[in-house]
């Protein structure tokens, strides 16, 4: 069962080694960019490990900024992790001594794999979420390390990045194949939408997360008046 | 010194922000959290969706129809194979072949 249990949480997260690794050789190449060595990388992954934190937190490192800044940074950064946890209490409910540390390695990406609540069959649930975690965290760590390792010596790989992209929109046709209320995946895509054309591409996210929270909460009076 | 007080502060915030949820409705979860548990999910992937397509152009050349073209292969397959391992290679291969080949 342990066996079995390992082998279906690696095979869920192939799909985010390609990603995890192109993105963490950026985040390495970035970071030697700006002075700092394959420690700092490694220690970053491990201890962080959020992509675009640490993509920002690059840019915090080399400005020199200042501890309230890089606080509130990584605040309005990462602020959309609540969301992942909220959903996920049910889920980890009975995780048991693993989960500290699959609460720590919620990713998005993580999130995507293990958000819907499905276990393979034969699986242990609990067994599988966290190898899933730690998979990924570990493909995430080898990419930051090679980058700062390889640097510059590196071939092109132009499009790779679109594995981000597509594990997010596969994610959301398996989410609208199963489930009847189609209602929440549009609240969320067309909020963002709106709040990109109306804030831009770099202040955007923050809002949408406002406006989803406030759209969905009206639709639960809607929910409940049909019920 | 300065640097890993840096680097100790992203990696404090970022882990209270996601265990914070889990202490505060450890006993008992709202009816309201709850709900937000269960429609959540399907909005932020819509919204990530979003967000990794944000700096697609398309008012030049090629109008976001490598993005376009990929993300319909992506969903082809998903509804096709119903396994996300082949419906992102599919699309990640179909937008490699785009965007350095054709466009």
């Amino acid at each position: 069962m342990t066996k079995q249990t390992i082998r279906a949480a690696f095979i869920t997260s192939v799909p985010v080694l390609a990603g995890y690794i192109v993105l963490g050789i950026g985040f390495g190449i970035l970071l030697r960019g700006a002075g700092y060595g394959v420690g700092w990388a490694a220690a970053m992954s491990a201890l962080i490990y959020g992509g675009s934190m640490q993509y920002v937190g690059v840019g915090l490192l080399s400005s020199g900024a200042s501890i309230i800044t890089t606080a509130l940074t990584s605040f309005m950064v990462n602020a959309r992790h609540l969301f992942y946890s909220i959903s996920m209490i049910g889920v980890y409910k009975d995780a048991g001594r693993a989960k500290p540390y699959m609460i720590f390695a919620l990713t998005d990406e993580t999130y995507s794999l293990l958000c819907d609540g499905k276990v393979p069959e034969g699986a242990d649930p609990t067994m599988y979420r966290f190898f899933v975690s730690l998979f990924d965290q570990c493909y995430w760590i080898i990419g930051g390390v090679l980058g700062n390792l390889l640097g510059a010596v590196l071939p092109s790989t132009a499009g790779v990045e679109f594995s981000m992209t597509a594990l997010f929109v596969a994610a959301f046709t398996e989410q609208w194949r199963t489930s009847r209320d189609h209602l929440p995946a549009l609240t969320g895509a067309g909020c963002t939408l709106l709040c990109l054309v109306l804030f831009g591409p770099e202040n955007f996210l923050i809002p949408a997360m406002v406006l989803i929270t406030v759209v969905l909460t009206l639709l639960r009076g809607r929910e409940e008046a049909a019920a | 010194m300065k640097s890993a007080i840096i680097v100790g502060v992203m990696a404090a915030v970022s882990a209270l922000l996601r265990f914070l949820p889990f202490l505060v409705f450890r006993k008992r979860t709202p009816p309201y959290v709850a709900y937000l548990g269960r429609v959540l999910p399907p909005a932020i992937i819509g919204m990530l969706v979003v967000y990794c397509l944000k700096d697609v152009t398309l008012t030049a050349a090629p109008y976001g129809l490598p993005e376009l073209i990929a993300c319909l292969t992506v969903a082809a397959v998903q509804l096709w194979r119903r396994s996300s391992l082949w419906s992102i290679l599919a699309g990640t291969a179909v937008y490699l072949v785009l965007v350095n080949a054709v466009f």
